[in-house]
C-alpha cells in the first residue's frame, strides 16, 4: 500500500489541513479552551487519571493519546513501515521525555498547543515561540557539533506491541471500571472533553496523517535552520490556518496576553519553558507528537521517551513544577494571576543545564572513515 | 569509495553524514540506511545537488550509491 503524504508540499499541506480539522472537531465537541489537542496536557491528564499524580483538576483518560499511538501503529503495519527497533540510549531518552514535559507544563502546552494558542491570538504563545525556536537552534548546533544518541537495532517484534496494547486495555478499563480518576464537572480542564468515541476517532485520524506526513514541530524548525528546507513547516502552516479560521469564525480569536484560557503571562518562563521543549525535542529526534507516532510504528526508544513524558507529568504535579493558569472568579470577575512556582523555576534551570551536558559533553558521533 | 553507515541512526543524522561525505569525497559515495525516511531525505538531497543515485534494497537495508 502506497499512501505517501510526505513527497510533495501540497500533500503535506493537505495533511496539515486534515489534522487542523481534527483539532477543530475536538475543540467544537468540548475539549478545553485552546487545547483542542495537546500532547503534554493530555499525557498529564492521563497520568492523573491513572493515579500517577493527585492534581484533581487535571485527571481524565484522554482517548486522543491512545488513538494517535494506535493510528500510527495500524498505518505503519498497513504500509509495511512497522519495524521494531531499540538500543539508542534509552535512559537519555527517558530523561529527555521528562524534560520535554517539564518545559511544556511550565509554559502550559506542547508545541502543538503553542500553535493552537497562537491561532487564537494568545500573545503569550507567540512570545514562547521565541524560546522554542532558540531551543531548536541550540539542539541543531549540538547536532552540527556531532551530537548523537547512537544507533538503534532491530529487535523482537513483540516489544512493539506493548505500548499500543497497554493503551487500549487502559482505555477500556478507564471507561468501564471505577479504577481511574476523573475530574468532577466544573473542577478544571480535566472535566472538559469531547465524547470518547469522537476523541478516539480524532486521535486515530490524527495519528494516521501524522505518521504518513512525518509531522513534527521541532523537526520543521530544525529543517529550516539546518537545511533551509521548508517542507515540514508546510504541515504546521496548514494546521495553523485551519485553527485560525475556526477561532475567527467562532469569536474565539482575541489578540492579547491577558484573559487567555489555561495560560499565564510570565514571559520569561514562557520563553524558557519552550526553550527546554525545543532543545530536548531536537535531542530526542522529535516533538512530543512525533514521539507518540514513532512509538506506534515500533521505535522502542521513542516509547521510552513517551514513558518519560508520563513520568515527567507526574513529577510536575507531585512536586509543583507545573505552572498555574490565570483564573477569573466567575462571581466577582476578579482575576488571580497564575504562573510558575519556585519549584518550576528551579526545575526549568536544572533542565537547561542538563540539556547542555547531554548535548555538548559526551554523546559524540564517531568520524566516518574512507575505505 | 567512501561508505557512510547510517543504519539505525535517526534523522537528520543520516542526511548530515551524507552531506559531509559528498562534500569530502572525490568519487562516488555509498550510504547505508535502514528506514524509508532517511532514504527519501537523502534522495531529495541528491536531486537538489543534481547528482545520480542508485538504490538497492536487501533485508530492509537500503544501499544508496551517489555518483
Amino acid at each position: 500500500m502506497s499512501f505517501n503524504m510526505s513527497d510533495s508540499k501540497v500533500k503535506l499541506l493537505i495533511a496539515g489541513i486534515i489534522c487542523g480539522l481534527v483539532g477543530v472537531c475536538l475543540a467544537f465537541f468540548g475539549n478545553p479552551g485552546n487545547m483542542a489537542i495537546c500532547i503534554a496536557c493530555f499525557i498529564r491528564d492521563t497520568a492523573g487519571s491513572m493515579g500517577l499524580h493527585a492534581a484533581a483538576p487535571v485527571q481524565y483518560f484522554r482517548p486522543e493519546i491512545v488513538g494517535m499511538v494506535c493510528g500510527s501503529f495500524l498505518i505503519a503495519l498497513a504500509t509495511k513501515e512497522y519495524k521494531v527497533t531499540a538500543g539508542s540510549s534509552p535512559m537519555i531518552r527517558f530523561l529527555l521525555g521528562i524534560m520535554i514535559v517539564i518545559g511544556a507544563l511550565v509554559f502550559l502546552g506542547c508545541p502543538l498547543r503553542m500553535v493552537i494558542r497562537m491561532a487564537a491570538g494568545d500573545l503569550n504563545a507567540w512570545i514562547a515561540l521565541i524560546g522554542f525556536v532558540l531551543g531548536v537552534a541550540t539542539g541543531t548546533l549540538a547536532l552540527k557539533n556531532g551530537y548523537t544518541l547512537g544507533r538503534a537495532y532491530e529487535t523482537n517484534a513483540t516489544g512493539g506491541l506493548v505500548l499500543p496494547i497497554f493503551m487500549v486495555v487502559a482505555l477500556i478499563l478507564a471507561f468501564t471500571t471505577a479504577l481511574f480518576h476523573f475530574t468532577e464537572a466544573g473542577g478544571g480542564p480535566g472535566a472538559l472533553h469531547a465524547p470518547v468515541a469522537i476523541a478516539l476517532i480524532g486521535g486515530l485520524v490524527f495519528g494516521v496523517f501524522a505518521q504518513r506526513s512525518r509531522m513534527c514541530f521541532a523537526g520543521s524548525v530544525r529543517d529550516i535552520i539546518m537545511l533551509k528546507d521548508f517542507s515540514l513547516i508546510t504541515i504546521i502552516g496548514g494546521f495553523f490556518v485551519v485553527m485560525l479560521i475556526y477561532n475567527i469564525a467562532t469569536g474565539n480569536f482575541h489578540l492579547s496576553t491577558a484573559g487567555q484560557p489555561v495560560s499565564h503571562q510570565q514571559w520569561l518562563w514562557n520563553i524558557l519553558g519552550m526553550y527546554v521543549v525545543g532543545f530536548a525535542a531536537v535531542l530526542a529526534g522529535g516533538c512530543p507528537l512525533r514521539q507518540l507516532i514513532m512509538a506506534g510504528q515500533g521505535s522502542l526508544d521513542a516509547a521510552i521517551t513517551v514513558i518519560g513524558m508520563f513520568f515527567g507529568a507526574a513529577l510536575c504535579h507531585n512536586f509543583g513544577f507545573a505552572s498555574s493558569g490565570d483564573m477569573k472568579d466567575a462571581a466577582t470577575g476578579e482575576v488571580t494571576l497564575g504562573g510558575t512556582g519556585p519549584n518550576g523555576r528551579i526545575a526549568t534551570i536544572v533542565c537547561i543545564i542538563l540539556l547542555f551536558i547531554i548535548a555538548f559533553v559526551g554523546n559524540k558521533r564517531k568520524e566516518e572513515k574512507a575505505e | 569509495m567512501m561508505t557512510v553507515d547510517a543504519r539505525g541512526l535517526s534523522c537528520p543524522e543520516p542526511l548530515m553524514m551524507t552531506q559531509a561525505a559528498v562534500k569530502k569525497a572525490d568519487g562516488p559515495v555509498t550510504v547505508l540506511v535502514d528506514s524509508v525516511i532517511p532514504r527519501d531525505n537523502i534522495l531529495k538531497f541528491v536531486k537538489k545537488k543534481k547528482k545520480n543515485a542508485e538504490v538497492t534494497e536487501e533485508n530492509g537495508v537500503f544501499t544508496i550509491v551517489i555518483s
